[in-house]
C-alpha cells in the first residue's frame, strides 16, 4: 500500500498516512485530487478505480471517506476489508467510533493504524493482537500518569 | 473501552481542536493558529523548564496545526527530546511527530537515531516496537544504513517476542524498499523463510510479506519457500474456518494471510515436484469450489474476504498458465461474477478476464462471455467498470470476432467518456488493422473513426491508415472512392480532409475515371475544405494540388491559378508561401517527365511496428500491457492463431517504438528549392532521396541531370563556339566564365579546348573536348588537374584521356567535381603532349568557382528585407564601387546576374534601375545565403554592389568574382 487516506464528505483530511517518501507538495496536490475524484462519485458505484499508475480503493462510512492506494498487483477486495478491520478496530477502542474520535484523539487514530499496518503491510490481522498492543500501552499510560500524580 | 475518558487526555489540546472547530472563516482559523505558535514557541524559549506532560502537549498541538496543513518550522528538537523520555505516552508522542514530520536534518537524524539504538536495545518489547515503527515510517536511507545489520538479528533471534519478530520484519520490508542494497543477505535470509512454520499467525501474516519482496528480488535464494508456502495454505484452506479463531474474519480463515500466501507463489514458476503441485493444485481446487458453496454469512465482507482469496487464487492460476482445467473452471467463475449484483465484483472479473484471455487455453472460454461483457458496455453505469468492458474486449478480440467487437466499441465511442475516447480510437484502430481480412473494412472503420471521433484521432493513427494504403494496392482505389465520398459530408472532420487530400494525391487517379469524380471534381472537393483547415493542414492540401498537376495535366491551370493567388503567394505563413511559390515554379519549370519523377507515386513503406499500438502503450502503461503480454504468450505458445496474424503489418519486432512518420515538419530555409517540392508531403515521410536521386549518389545523380552526355554535346560546343567571334586565349579567361558554363577555354594553333558544365547543388560535371586543329596526330597526350586549394574544400577528379589524337579530332574528357567547403582558388589544368616530336605544354585554370554552387532563391520582396535585415552584421556586408568595363546595358546585366547564379528578383528593389539576386551556395558542409544588390549609376558610368552573406570569405569571394562582370 502506498497511501491511506482519511476524509469527510466536506473535504477535510482527518488522517493522512503514506509508506513510501513523499515532498509535501506532491502530498498535498495528490489529496486534492483525489478527493475531488472520490467525492465526486456516485454510492453504487464500485469501489475501485485506476489513479495514475495506481489503484485506489476507497469506502465511506458515515460521513468519512477511508482511501487507500495499493500497486497493480495488489488485491483489491482484500484491501477493502483491510479499511474494514481498521473501522472495526476504531470502532472498538473508541466504542462506535464517529468522526469526532478521531478528529479529537487523532493521534490514537495514528497509534492504532500503527498497531494494524506497517510499511504498508498488514503486520495482525487478528483484533485482539492489534487491541492488546493499544490497551498495553494505554495501561502504561495510565500507570504513569498515575506515577505522575 | 472508551479511551476518550481514560483521564490520560491533554485538556489543553481538546481546547485547541474545539477551538479551531469553532473558527468561521479560513482566516480567523490562521489567527488561532498563529497565536497557539507564538505560545508554544515562547514555552519552547523559556527560561522555565517544561515538564514532560507540558512537552508532549505542545509537540502534540505542533503535530496537529502540521496535519491541518500548515507549516510547522520547530518544536522537532522538544519531540526528539521526548524520545528518551521514560514514559511510553511522551516517547510514543515524540516518535509520532517524528515519523509525520522528519526531515533530513542531519543532526536531528543523529539524534533520533541514538534514540531508536537505546530502545532497540532495551529488551523492552513496547519500546522496541515504537522504535521499529519510527524506523519503518520514516525509512531514510540514514536509518537504513544505521539499521539494517541490527534489524535481522532482532528478526530470528531465539528470544524475540511475536509483536517485535512482527515489526522487525515490516521494518525490515520497508528498508528494503526504500534502499535495497543496503540490507545484508545472510545466514539470516533461510531462517526467515522458516517464520512459515511459525505457531502464531500474526508472525506468519508479516513474514511472507517480508519473504515476498526478498523472494521478487532475488528468487533463487528463497525457493524453499515454495513448499512451506504450499503447506501453510492447505493447512488453512482445509481446516475448519472457526480452528484459527481470531484469525478468521466472517467465517473465512485466514484471508489475508492466503492471499499473502498466494502472491508469494506468483514469483514462482508451477512446482517442480509433482507431490507438491498436486498438492497445491488441491488446495486451489478447493478454493474455486468454495465459491459454489452458499456463503455463511450475509455480510459482505465475507464474500469480499472469500472472494478475496478466489480472484488471488486466479492470478496464481493465470500465472502458471499450465493447467486447461483450473483456467476454464477459472474463466467461467468470473463468468458468473459478470453478472453479479455486486458491482465490485463485475468490475473484478471484467478485469481478472482481461488477463485469462490472453492464456491460449482460455481464450477460447473468454470469448464465450462476448455478449455479456457488450452488454457491460452498454449499461453499467460507473465509467470505471465500463473501462474494464472496454479493455476485456480489446483482449477478447481475435480474427473471429473483430467485426463485431469494432462495431460495438465504434458505437459505443459515439457516447463514451471523453476520458476514455482516445484510448478507444486506439484500440479501434489496432484491432481493425490486427484483424483485418479485407482491408475495404479497415478503410471503412478508420473512416468510421475519425468520423465519430475525429478530435480524439491522433496523428498515428491517420499516419497509420495512409501508410496501409500506400502499401497494399487491392485497397487503393476503394480508399480513393471512400474518401472522396465521405469528403462529400457538409462538415468534416480535418483529420478526414487529411487522409482525404494525402489518398486523393496518390490515388486520385484511380476514381477519375468516372465523371462524377472527375479531377476537377475531386480539386475542387478539396479545394472547398482549405479555407477551413489549419495551416499544416492547407500544407498537405497544397501537395495534394501539386500531385494532381503531376496525375492530371488538364487541371494544371486551375490549380496553377490557385497557387498563384496572393492568399497562397503571399501567405503569411511562411511554410504555405513557401510551398506556393515552389510548387507553382516547379509546375511551370519542370517538364512532364520531371514532374512525374519528382513527384511519383509513394513508395511503400517499411513495415514496422504499428505506430498506434506504441503510442497506446506509451498512453496507457497498465492496460495496454495486457494485449502485450497477449501477443509474447501467444507466441511463445505457437498457437495457430498467432501465427495467422504474423502476415499483418503490426506483428513484425516489438521493439521498435519510434514512430514511422516522423511529426517534425519544419525545415531549414536554406535547402534547395527543387529538394523541397521534393518533400512533397511535408509531414509524412523523408523520401527526398528517392525523389530526386541528389542526396543519395551525387556523381551519378549529376550524370543523369546532364542527360545524354557523350558526342552529341560535342557539337553543341562547336556550335556555341561558331557563335562566339572571340578565339581570345588571354590569361583573363576565367572571367568570361564566372557568369557562364560553357564556351572555348583555350586555343592555340594546334589545340582548342571546349567547355561544358552543369552543377547541381554541390556537385559539378564538366566536359572538356580537346580538338587536334592540325592534320597531325598528337602523341602521349595527358591532362591532368592540379588543385591548388585543399581536398577538404574542392575535390576535381579527372577521368583518364585517350593518349592519342588523330589529327582534325577530338577527344573528350570528364571532371567530377565537388565542393566541400567555400574556396577562392580555380584549379589548374595541365595538358602535356608531344606534336612532331615537341613537347608541349599547356597550363590553364579551370574556371571552378565558389558561384558555380549557387541555387537560386526566389523569393518576395518582403522576405527579402527580412532576410537582409538578418545579415545586417558589419562583417556579413561587402561593398564594392567600381567603374564599368562594358556598356552599361540592362539585359546584359540581368543575364550575367542570373549566369552569376543567383535568382534576379523583379519588384523587390524600390528603384527599379537597381538589380537585386538571392541564392544559397551549397557546399557539402554548410549552405550559405547570399543576397546581392547592385546599383548602377550611368551618369558616372560607375556600379555600387553590395553582398550580405553569413560567412564573411564568401561574401568577398563573390564580390570579387562579380564585380568584374560589368
Amino acid at each position: 500500500m502506498r497511501f491511506m487516506l482519511l476524509f469527510s464528505r466536506q473535504g477535510k483530511l482527518r488522517l493522512q498516512k503514506w509508506y513510501t517518501a513523499t515532498a509535501e507538495r506532491d502530498k498535498k496536490k495528490m489529496v486534492r485530487d483525489l478527493m475531488q475524484i472520490v467525492l465526486a462519485r456516485k454510492p453504487k458505484m464500485c469501489s475501485f478505480l485506476e489513479w495514475r499508475d495506481l489503484k485506489i480503493v476507497y469506502k465511506r462510512y458515515a460521513s468519512l471517506y477511508f482511501c487507500c492506494a495499493v500497486e497493480e498487483q495488489d488485491n483489491e477486495l482484500i484491501t477493502l476489508e483491510v479499511i474494514h478491520r481498521f473501522v472495526e478496530l476504531l470502532d472498538k477502542y473508541f466504542g462506535s467510533v464517529c468522526e469526532l474520535d478521531i478528529i479529537f484523539n487523532f493521534e490514537k487514530a495514528y497509534f492504532i493504524l500503527d498497531e494494524f499496518l506497517m510499511g504498508g503491510e498488514i503486520q495482525d490481522t487478528s483484533k485482539k493482537s492489534v487491541l492488546k498492543a493499544i490497551e498495553q500501552s494505554d495501561l502504561l499510560r495510565i500507570y504513569f500518569n498515575k506515577a505522575d500524580a | 473501552m472508551p479511551a476518550v475518558s481514560k483521564g490520560d487526555g491533554m485538556r489543553g489540546l481538546a481546547v485547541f481542536i474545539s477551538d479551531i472547530r469553532n473558527c468561521k472563516s479560513k482566516e480567523a482559523e490562521i489567527k488561532r493558529i498563529n497565536k497557539e505558535l507564538a505560545n508554544i514557541r515562547s514555552k519552547f524559549k523559556g527560561d522555565k523548564a517544561l515538564d514532560g506532560y507540558s512537552k508532549k502537549k505542545y509537540v502534540c498541538k505542533l503535530l496537529f496545526i502540521f496535519l491541518l496543513g500548515h507549516d510547522i518550522d520547530f518544536g522537532h528538537m522538544e519531540a526528539v527530546n521526548l524520545l528518551s523520555s521514560n514514559k511510553y505516552t511522551e516517547k510514543q508522542i515524540g516518535y509520532l511527530f517524528i515519523s509525520v514530520l522528519v526531515n533530513s536534518n542531519s543532526d536531528l537524524i543523529r539524534l533520533i537515531n541514538n534514540a531508536i539504538k537505546n530502545d532497540l536495545s532495551s529488551r523492552n518489547p513496547v519500546s522496541m516496537n515504537l522504535a521499529l515503527h519510527c524506523i519503518a515510517n520514516v525509512g531514510s536511507k540514514e536509518m537504513a544504513e544505521a539499521f539494517a545489520a541490527e534489524i535481522p538479528r532482532i528478526l530470528v533471534a531465539g528470544n524475540t517476542v511475536d509483536s517485535v519478530k512482527q515489526s522487525a520484519a515490516l521494518c525490515l520490508l520497508r528498508l528494503n524498499r526504500t534502499s535495497p542494497d543496503l540490507i545484508p543477505m545472510g545466514e539470516w535470509t533461510a531462517r526467515v523463510v522458516h517464520l512459515l512454520n511459525d505457531q502464531h499467525l500474526g508472525v506468519v501474516t508479516a513474514a511472507v510479506s517480508l519473504i515476498t519482496t526478498l523472494a521478487q528480488k532475488s528468487p533463487d535464494d528463497f525457493k524453499t519457500s515454495i513448499s512451506l508456502a504450499v503447506a501453510r495454505l492447505s493447512r488453512i484452506v482445509t481446516s475448519a474456518a472457526i480452528d484459527l479463531q481470531d484469525y478468521t474474519y466472517y467465517f473465512v480463515a485466514a484471508p489475508w494471510l492466503s492471499v499473502k500466501l498466494l502472491r508469494l507463489l506468483q514469483c514462482y514458476p508451477p512446482p517442480e515436484d509433482a507431490g507438491l503441485r498436486s498438492r497445491l493444485t488441491e488446495c486451489l481446487v478447493t478454493i474455486l469450489n468454495k465459491a459454489q458453496e452458499p456463503p455463511k454469512s450475509k455480510k459482505v465482507q465475507h464474500s469480499n474476504a472469500k472472494n478475496a482469496v478466489l480472484f488471488e487464487a486466479i492470478a496464481l492460476i493465470i500465472h502458471h498458465d499450465s493447467e486447461p482445467t483450473l483456467l476454464v473452471r477459472a474463466c467461467n467463475q468470473l463468468g458468473q461474477f459478470l453478472q453479479h449484483r455486486e458491482t465490485n465484483l463485475r468490475y473484478l472479473a471484467l478485469e481478472s478476464m482481461c488477463t485469462l484471455a490472453s492464456s491460449e487455453f482460455s481464450h477460447e472460454a473468454v470469448k464465450t462471455h462476448i455478449e455479456t461483457v457488450i452488454n457491460a458496455l452498454k449499461t453499467e453505469r460507473d465509467v470505471s467498470v465500463r473501462q474494464r468492458a472496454v479493455d476485456l474486449l480489446y483482449s477478447m478480440c481475435d480474427r473471429s470476432n473483430a467485426k463485431q467487437i469494432v462495431a460495438e466499441m465504434l458505437s459505443y465511442l459515439e457516447n463514451a467518456d471523453y476520458s476514455i475516447r482516445e484510448e478507444i480510437v486506439l484500440k479501434v484502430a489496432i484491432q481493425a488493422e490486427k484483424y483485418a481480412v479485407d482491408y475495404t473494412w479497415y478503410v471503412d472503420t478508420i473512416l468510421n473513426l475519425i468520423r465519430v471521433a475525429g478530435d480524439y484521432v491522433s496523428e498515428e493513427v491517420w499516419y497509420r491508415v495512409i501508410q496501409i494504403v500506400i502499401n497494399r494496392d487491392d485497397v487503393q482505389g476503394y480508399a480513393a472512392k471512400t474518401v472522396f465520398e465521405t469528403l462529400q459530408a457538409p462538415a468534416c472532420h480535418e483529420n478526414l480532409v487529411k487522409v482525404g487530400g494525402y489518398i486523393l494525391g496518390e490515388f486520385g487517379n484511380l476514381i477519375a475515371g468516372d465523371s462524377r469524380s472527375s479531377p476537377l471534381v475531386q480539386f475542387n472537393l478539396l479545394h472547398s475544405k482549405f479555407h477551413l483547415c489549419s495551416v499544416p493542414t492547407r500544407a498537405l492540401l497544397l501537395s495534394a494540388y501539386i500531385k494532381f498537376i503531376n496525375l492530371f495535366p488538364e487541371v494544371k491551370p486551375t490549380i496553377q491559378e490557385v497557387l498563384r493567388s496572393d492568399s497562397q503567394l503571399r501567405n503569411a505563413d511562411v511554410e504555405l508561401q513557401q510551398r506556393a511559390v515552389e510548387y507553382l515554379r516547379l509546375s511551370c519549370i519542370a517538364s512532364t517527365d520531371i514532374l512525374a519523377t519528382v513527384l511519383e507515386e509513394m513508395p511503400p513503406f517499411p513495415e514496422r511496428e504499428s505506430s498506434i499500438l506504441a503510442k497506446l502503450k506509451k498512453k496507457k502503461g497498465s492496460s495496454a500491457k495486457l494485449p502485450d503480454i497477449d501477443e509474447t504468450r501467444r507466441q511463445v505458445n505457437g498457437s495457430t492463431e498467432h501465427s495467422a496474424n504474423n502476415g499483418t503489418a503490426n506483428t513484425s519486432p516489438p521493439l521498435l517504438l519510434e514512430d514511422l512518420l516522423p511529426t517534425s515538419r519544419p525545415r531549414p530555409y536554406s535547402s534547395s528549392p527543387i529538394l523541397l517540392s521534393a518533400s512533397t508531403m511535408g509531414s509524412a515521410h523523408s523520401f527526398t532521396a528517392d525523389m530526386l536521386n541528389l542526396t543519395s549518389t551525387p556523381a551519378a545523380a549529376a550524370a543523369a541531370a546532364v542527360g545524354g552526355g557523350g558526342g552529341g554535346l560535342l557539337v553543341d560546343v562547336f556550335s556555341e563556339n561558331s557563335t562566339s567571334p572571340s578565339v581570345d586565349v588571354s590569361e583573363d579567361h576565367l572571367e568570361r566564365f564566372v557568369c557562364k558554363n560553357n564556351g572555348i577555354l583555350y586555343e592555340n594553333q594546334l589545340l582548342q579546348i571546349g567547355l561544358k558544365s552543369e552543377y547541381r547543388q554541390n556537385l559539378g560535371r564538366m566536359y572538356l573536348f580537346y580538338g587536334n586543329k592540325t592534320s597531325i596526330q598528337f602523341l602521349s597526350f595527358t591532362s591532368s588537374v592540379t588543385n591548388n586549394t585543399s581536398q577538404s574544400q574542392l575535390i576535381v577528379q579527372a577521368k583518364p584521356v585517350d593518349p592519342m589524337i588523330e589529327g582534325g579530332a577530338q577527344v573528350q574528357q570528364t571532371l567530377n567535381i565537388e565542393c566541400v567547403s567555400e574556396f577562392t582558388d580555380a584549379p589548374e589544368l595541365t595538358i602535356i603532349f608531344r606534336y612532331g616530336g615537341n613537347p608541349q605544354h599547356i597550363a590553364v585554370k579551370l574556371p571552378v568557382m565558389l558561384n558555380k554552387f549557387f541555387q537560386p532563391t526566389e523569393m518576395t520582396s518582403q522576405d527579402y528585407f527580412q532576410r537582409w535585415k538578418q545579415l545586417g552584421a558589419p562583417q556579413q556586408e561587402v561593398q564594392k564601387i567600381f567603374k564599368a568595363k562594358y556598356p552599361m546595358d540592362s539585359d546584359a546585366t540581368k543575364a550575367k546576374i542570373i549566369g552569376f547564379g543567383v535568382a534576379l528578383l523583379d519588384g523587390v528593389d524600390p528603384n527599379p534601375a537597381n538589380f537585386v539576386g538571392a541564392g544559397v551556395v551549397h557546399t557539402k558542409t554548410s549552405q550559405v545565403g547570399c543576397l546581392l544588390r547592385l546599383e548602377p549609376n550611368t551618369q558616372a558610368q560607375m556600379y555600387r554592389l553590395t553582398l550580405r552573406t553569413s560567412r564573411e570569405p564568401v561574401s568577398h569571394t563573390l564580390l570579387e568574382l562579380l564585380c568584374e562582370q560589368f
